[in-house]
This record gives structure tokens, C-alpha cells and sequence, in this order.
């Protein structure tokens, strides 16, 4: 049986974290725990470090367009506190009642928003990190330009948990459009959706957001903005596709595809999406137009990642497979084990986990 | 010149070519510095390979003689990231000049690191895309120096950082391994090195290869011009602007200061006023027009004496080339100036404007302010005559007691030009002890024996964990030219 452990503030994460680290037990960090099954399962776990009793919003200096957050904030309560003055943290993850702010930065969880307003990578601009050894660090700062120092905040950002815990993160904000509307179109196959989207992709649109379901086999669009700019975009994709008003649901696909016995989630060119999808056959996929996507699999998922890697991207299993979940680490690996070694030299931090056995 | 040297020299010779090896030291004064002038150290010699495989040799030599070398790209950077270290060579990237390929349907651009900033965006404007991070010397900077650097730029403020557009890279390691960071494909599996890469100031190794997101060019671009009888005004339109939930491309901002050197040196016709407010929008044309109409209306509640939109694209480039030219322009008002580079929380603006004001009286020195309203990044320039004596050392210390209001405000020392020499002391400033040591450890991971522009960006080094082996004389401590750094 595992210790759970609820620090209540950063300086006792670091001492746990300490104290755990001199005993040679293995710690696992939990957000929410909606994504534990996420990675390689851990080679074992002695103590679970919960995030729960973090979970304040420091500051939301609106008017500055940032916020300080702890890490076991759920992304929803964040997302509530920042509408109060008309912003957002502009990314849509994966079950944001439960989500934390330290479990989408340690997962690296992006959605559809992410063709507009980029990866947490580029929405996160500070952050407090407790390590093995005790050390609480800040990196980054406050504001949103900011090329002080190294940068931290994005190193952590998808290391699952394998450095240091998240204890606190600053993000820059984004305002919450006045206006919204999806449309949809129909296409009849793969490659037509692709040649749409690369189309949208070429076109001078400000569109938010483009994805392909193969479900409905159906290209969805996101505008935000001005009711006057909407209408001008909305004429503009009528001359592309048959574009109907959609559902706002529509961008809900990517979680529909729970539960399933293999979902994975794969990373190609996005002249590459049609011939991937033709190749893989999915049961049911989520194509963004930014070339990540998500897929629910039958049959031999090392087959399906062969797919993938050969045309230089990755397919990583985000449900429980009897491979590893993440594939080919590529050469930087050394770099990685270097850094590895320097956060966590006894491998305390969800050992076997992450990528290449780290 | 001794006989280990030359010995080297033959070395880095037989790599490179006659062509690609500078030792004459009169040569070498070119590369004692960048655009930091007044730290100065040469260099043993300047090596100028023309592949990933010379770049990789010649870093080979350096792991193996233990030989610091600085990468260096065009040289323009403020912050002395490209200033050689004693006893070192400079790798200089600038025969690295090819655009090894577009490809379009993917909005990607794969680029050595000797590449002009600009020519990216001269390279697919055809098609109309560009390349987003603008900064101002991004006529002669190249990308390799944009990735040391994570270069920003006006436009930085709607479109991101360098590291924004940086999709992977190709990099020599200290100890001349050739890795790949980040991927063609998004999210590739594992660390985020690239993220830590970009702005590194060259501290972990030297690109070779950079793949580039470009940007489809907006439909629209608009840019009004806005006078206020002070700064502060301007300052609380920008916060207007923003309340309303405006996005724009870039929102900078002129002192009367500012406004007099662009005017003197490029004829913007900017309105002479206090605080001049440059407000650039682009998206689909019906959008942009809604929201100018908001911004215009915001400038004129706040008080704005005369507002102007650039009826052209010509007159629209004027407005900018004014605010690009602006540092440059300073020389028109003042024999000397020193360029700061800090940044605030946008909304502690008018106290440290006031601030800056009043120390200014104190000292007897003019600043002009000239900023990068949206984000916070402030460029205050503090003008003075290095005839009149005292008034130098008077100006950098005037200049640093600005970056400490920045750091007491919540913000940082430095938003786009680096640490490099210049700031490294004001870091631990900035940052607590724990802090540095915690990004010193990235530093151990890429460089254990601190080869890659060491002495930069950190105070005081960081002794890597692992043992670097036995401690082997340099060849030029042997020869008594260098001491052990």
C-alpha cells in the first residue's frame, strides 16, 4: 500500500519530497487523477504526493492579463474565476472538472485551441518546482516577455512528473471572444477533409479552431470575434465547402473517444493526415488541422505506431497497452537521461514512466 | 604566436579551409564584441564553417583541448551573449546561410542558422506568408542569433516569441554530438529540450539546422496613431484597449523624448506630444474595421489630442520604420546612450514612469522611453555625453536603478535582449539562490565542463555533479597566454 500524502503548502512538497528521496521511496505526484493511466505504468509507487490542498488561485491581475495559480486547481474552477472578468486561460483539456492546473502542464494536454493560441508551452510563463532534494524553484516570473534566465516552465511542461512536482504556475490570458460560432461541413472522405483544412490553413480566415471527425466525417471550424468579422469568415468558408451552423459539441469529439480499449494519441504533418488515417483505419479518429489527433485502435498498436514513425511523427497509447506508450525518444535520449540525472539522480519521480524507461 | 597554438591553428585549418579561420589580430578586432560595445576580449581565433560536420569537427577540437567557444551570428545582440571569452574561439555561423526548404502546405521553413532574419519572411512573402518574430534589427540579425536569444519584436505581443516558431532544430553539442530537438511533427515524445534551448543564449550547444512555422499574412492591417499630452494617458488607453478584450498585433509606445530622435532621423511625421501611442490590428478585414472603430473611440475617451490611421501600406511602413529606427535615432539627440531592456506588469506603468522621471531630475540625465506598451517590455535609453566627466558611469548606474524598479515591480530584467555579460549580476536580483542553481542543472545536463559560452547569463557557475575527469592543462595555460577560466 502507498502513503498519500496532501501537502499543504510548496515548502512541504519539497519536504516530502526530500524525505522521500533520502529514504529511497518511489513518489508518484496526482493532480486530479484523471490521466494516471497516461505514461508506463510506474515501476512502483511508496508514496503519492496529492496536489489537493494546492488549490489557489493566487492572483488573477486581470488587467495585466495574467494569473497565479497552484497546482490542484481544477482547470474548471480556474476557467470560472477568470470569466469573472472576461478572460481565459485560452486551452480546452481533457476533463476540466477534474483536470489540474499541474496535471495538463505535466501531461502537456492540448485541444482544438491550440491551432490559434498555441500549446501550454506558450501560455505558461512562470512556475514554482518542488525536487527530490528539497529545492523549491521559481523560473520565469510574472509577465508575459520575460527572457531572464533558462526556461524552466516549458522543460517541465509534458515531463510527466519525472523532474519535480509543480507546485504553482503563471499563465498569460487571453479574453473570452464576444461572440463564437461553429460550422460544419460534411466531406465525403479523409483525403477531401484534408485538402479543406489545408485549404482554411492557406486562407487569410482567423478561424480558432479546424478539426476532421471521421465519425460524422465531418470538418468542423471554430470563429470568435466580432459578430461583423464572423459573418465575412462565414461567407468566405461558404465558398470552400458546404459549411452549415454546427454544434459548439462538436468539440467535445476528442473526449467522446472515452472509454475504448486502446486510444493513442498520434502527431503527423498535416499534409500527412488522410494517407495516416487511410493506413491506420481507426475505429473512430479526431484529426486537428495542426496534424495531432486522436484515435481509438484495434488490432496491433506497435503496427499502428510503425505507421506513424516512419512518416516521422509518433503515436503515443494514453490508455493501458501491453507496449510502451510513448515509442521512439529519438537521439537527443542522452540529453534527456542527462537531465534526468541532474533533477532526479535516484529516479524517485515516477520511475519507468515516462519516455525511454525514465 | 607560440607553438601550441599554431599547432591548433593547423587544426582548425585543415577542418575549415584558409577561408574559414580569422587569427591575424587584426582580423580578430572585428569579433572582440556585438552590438554590446563596451566589453571587449578577443579571441584566440574566429572559425566560419560552412556545414553541420565542420561545426561539429571544430567543437570536437574545443571538447578535447577544453577550449570555450562563443557561437556568434551577425552580432547585433545588446547584451553581450556574443562577446568572446579570453583564450576561446568564436564559431561564427555566418557562412551557415542556406534555406535548405519551404514546404508551404505545412507552414514550415527549414533554415541554417546563418539566415537573415528577414529573408524568411523574403523567401515566402511570394505566397504570402512571413515569418512573425520582428525584431528590430532583423535586416542583418540571423535566426541562429534569434534562438540564442528567444528574439521577440513588436508584433510578439499577438503572434509569440522565437520559441513560438521554432518547430525543431538541429544541434552540435558541447562535446560535438549531433542531436535532433523537438520535431517536424508537433509534441514529439519526451523533454521539451528545444523549449529550453530557445534563449539559452548559446550556453547549451549551437543550432545547425532550424525549422521555422511561418504565417499566413492577415487579410488586414491597420495602424492608428494616437497623441496623448503625457505617457501616462497613453497608458490608460493601452489599459482600455485591453479591458475591452482587444487583441492587437503590437501596441508600442513613444515618449516626446523618442518622438524627436525618430522624427530627426527618418521624418515619420509622428504628432509631437507627450505620449504617442502606435496601435497595429490585422485579421479579416471586417474584423479589424469593427475593432479600430473601438480603439479609435477608446484613444479619444482617453484623451487622445489627435488620432491618425496610416492610409496606406507606404504610410504605414513609415510609422514603423520611425518606431524601429527609434534606438538608432537617439545618436541624433545626444553624443551618447545607453539601451535598457526591462519589463513590467503593463499596469505599473505610470509609477515607473514617475520614477523614471524623477531620476532623471535627480541625476541631471535625460531618458527617453520608448515601449512595447502591450506586453510590458520597457526600452527607456538614458542619454548623456561620455565627454562630460563622471556622466557614464553616472548613466549606467541610473540605467541599472531602472532594472531594479522592474524587478520590484513583479517584473524582469531583461524582455528581449538577454543577460548575457551585461546583466548576469543583476540575476541573482531577479532570482533566489536555489532558483539559478535549478537552471544551472540544465546547464550541467548539455555542458558538464562549461565549453559553450560559459561565463554567460549566470553569476557564478555551477560545478556539475558528475566528474569531468582529470583536470588537463589547457594548451594555452601551458603556453602562459590563459588563465584557467
Amino acid at each position: 500500500m502507498s502513503e498519500i500524502v496532501e501537502p499543504k503548502t510548496a515548502r512541504e512538497v519539497a519536504d516530502k519530497l526530500a524525505d522521500a528521496n533520502a529514504r529511497g521511496r518511489l513518489v508518484s505526484p496526482r493532480g486530479g487523477g484523471s490521466k494516471l493511466d497516461w505514461g508506463n505504468p510506474p515501476a512502483r509507487t511508496d508514496v503519492v504526493v496529492s496536489t489537493a490542498a494546492l488549490n489557489r488561485v493566487v492572483e488573477h491581475a486581470w488587467a495585466d492579463m495574467t494569473v497565479t495559480v497552484e497546482a490542484g486547481c481544477t482547470v474548471a474552477r480556474l476557467q470560472e474565476t477568470l470569466a469573472q472578468h472576461g478572460q481565459r486561460l485560452a486551452i480546452d483539456v481533457l476533463w476540466p472538472e477534474r483536470a489540474t492546473i499541474g496535471g495538463i502542464l505535466a501531461t502537456n494536454d492540448s485541444g482544438v485551441l491550440r491551432l490559434r493560441f498555441g500549446s501550454l508551452r506558450d501560455l505558461v510563463i512562470g512556475m514554482t518546482v518542488a525536487l527530490p532534494d528539497g529545492t523549491l524553484a521559481m523560473s520565469g516570473g510574472k509577465v508575459v516577455k520575460n527572457v531572464a534566465g533558462y526556461d524552466l516552465p516549458k522543460l517541465m511542461t509534458g515531463a510527466l512528473g519525472t523532474l519535480g512536482v509543480i507546485t504553482q504556475a503563471v499563465f498569460r490570458l487571453h479574453p473570452i471572444p464576444h461572440h463564437t460560432r461553429t460550422l460544419t461541413a460534411q466531406l465525403p472522405n479523409a483525403e477531401a477533409a484534408q485538402k479543406l483544412m489545408i485549404a482554411i490553413q492557406d486562407s487569410q480566415l482567423a478561424h480558432s479552431a479546424l478539426q476532421f471527425r471521421t465519425d460524422a466525417s465531418s470538418v468542423d471550424v471554430l470563429l470568435e470575434g466580432t459578430e461583423a468579422g464572423i459573418q465575412a469568415q462565414q461567407a468566405t468558408l461558404a465558398t470552400m465547402a458546404a459549411f452549415t451552423e454546427g454544434s459548439a459539441t462538436s468539440w467535445n469529439a476528442r473526449q467522446e473517444l472515452w472509454p475504448a480499449e486502446t486510444i493513442a494519441k498520434i502527431s503527423v504533418l498535416p499534409s500527412q493526415i488522410a494517407e495516416t488515417l487511410q493506413q491506420l483505419n481507426p475505429t473512430r479518429a479526431v484529426m486537428q488541422a495542426t496534424g495531432i489527433g486522436h484515435v481509438t485502435l484495434t488490432g496491433d498498436p506497435a503496427a499502428a505506431r510503425h505507421i506513424v514513425e516512419v512518416k516521422g511523427g509518433s503515436l503515443v497509447l494514453l490508455t493501458p497497452s501491453s507496449i510502451d506508450a510513448w515509442g521512439n525518444p529519438g537521439d537527443a535520449l542522452p540529453v534527456m537521461r542527462a537531465v534526468k540525472q541532474q533533477f532526479d539522480p535516484n529516479a524517485i519521480l515516477n520511475r519507468g514512466r515516462y519516455v525511454g524507461g525514465l | 604566436m607560440t607553438a601550441v597554438s599554431s599547432q591548433l591553428l593547423d587544426e582548425f585549418r585543415a577542418v575549415l579551409g584558409e577561408r574559414g579561420l580569422i587569427s591575424s589580430p587584426a582580423e580578430l578586432r572585428t569579433y572582440e564584441c556585438d552590438g554590446l560595445t563596451n566589453f571587449r576580449v578577443a579571441p584566440i581565433a574566429v572559425l566560419l564553417p560552412t556545414s553541420t560536420a565542420e561545426v561539429q569537427d571544430v567543437v570536437r577540437i574545443c571538447h578535447r583541448e577544453r577550449i570555450p567557444f562563443v557561437a556568434r551570428g551577425s552580432g547585433t545582440g545588446l547584451s553581450g551573449g556574443a562577446l568572446p571569452i579570453a583564450g576561446g574561439v568564436v564559431i561564427s555561423l555566418a557562412r551557415m546561410k542556406r534555406i535548405l526548404d519551404v514546404d508551404f502546405a505545412n507552414q514550415r521553413v527549414v533554415v541554417e542558422p546563418g539566415v537573415i532574419n528577414l529573408e524568411v519572411t523574403g523567401r515566402v512573402a511570394p505566397n504570402n506568408y512571413f515569418y512573425a518574430p520582428d525584431p528590430s534589427s532583423q535586416s542583418v540579425c540571423t535566426i541562429g542569433g534569434n534562438v540564442a536569444e528567444n528574439s521577440g519584436g513588436a508584433h510578439c505581443l499577438k503572434y509569440g516569441f522565437t520559441t513560438t516558431h521554432v518547430l525543431a532544430m538541429e544541434v552540435v553539442l558541447p562535446n560535438g554530438d549531433v542531436v535532433n530537438l523537438g520535431s517536424n511533427a508537433l509534441d514529439a515524445p519526451g523533454y521539451d529540450l528545444s523549449g529550453v534551448f530557445v534563449g539559452a543564449e548559446g550556453t547549451l550547444g549551437i543550432a545547425t539546422k532550424v525549422t521555422l512555422r511561418i504565417v499566413k499574412r492577415p487579410e488586414q492591417i491597420q495602424t492608428l496613431l494616437a497623441a496623448f499630452p503625457t505617457a501616462n494617458e497613453a497608458g490608460t488607453a493601452v489599459s482600455g484597449i485591453i479591458a475591452a478584450g482587444i487583441v492587437p498585433a503590437a501596441i508600442e509606445m513613444m515618449d516626446s523624448l523618442s518622438i524627436q530622435a525618430a522624427e530627426a532621423a527618418v521624418h515619420a511625421n509622428y504628432p509631437m506630444c507627450g505620449g504617442l501611442l502606435l496601435v497595429e490590428l490585422d485579421g479579416p478585414t471586417a474584423e479589424v474595421e469593427a475593432l479600430m472603430a473601438q480603439v479609435n473611440k477608446i484613444c479619444t475617451d482617453h484623451g487622445a489630442s489627435e488620432i491618425r490611421v496610416a492610409q496606406s501600406e507606404g504610410e504605414r511602413m513609415v510609422v514603423w520604420k520611425g518606431r524601429k529606427a527609434a534606438f538608432a535615432a537617439m545618436g541624433r539627440i545626444s553624443p551618447n546612450y545607453i539601451v535598457q531592456d526591462g519589463v513590467i506588469p503593463r499596469t505599473a506603468l505610470p509609477e515607473v514612469l514617475d520614477e523614471i522621471e524623477r531620476m532623471s531630475r535627480e541625476t541631471g540625465l535625460r531618458v527617453a522611453n520608448v515601449f512595447h506598451a502591450g506586453d510590458g517590455n520597457l526600452h527607456p535609453l538614458v542619454l548623456y555625453d561620455r565627454r562630460i566627466e563622471g556622466q557614464e558611469h553616472a548613466a549606467e548606474k541610473f540605467s541599472e536603478a531602472i532594472l531594479q524598479l522592474c524587478i520590484d515591480k513583479g517584473g524582469s530584467i531583461t524582455g528581449e535582449h538577454g543577460v548575457g555579460e551585461e546583466k548576469k549580476h543583476m540575476m541573482p536580483k531577479m532570482y533566489a539562490e536555489p532558483d539559478l542553481e535549478t537552471m544551472q542543472r540544465v546547464r550541467c545536463a548539455f555542458d558538464p565542463l562549461h565549453l559553450s559560452n560559459p561565463t554567460k547569463v549566470f553569476p557564478r557557475p555551477r560545478l556539475c555533479g558528475e566528474a569531468p575527469g582529470e583536470y588537463k592543462p589547457h594548451p594555452l595555460e601551458q603556453a602562459g597566454i590563459a588563465e584557467r577560466f
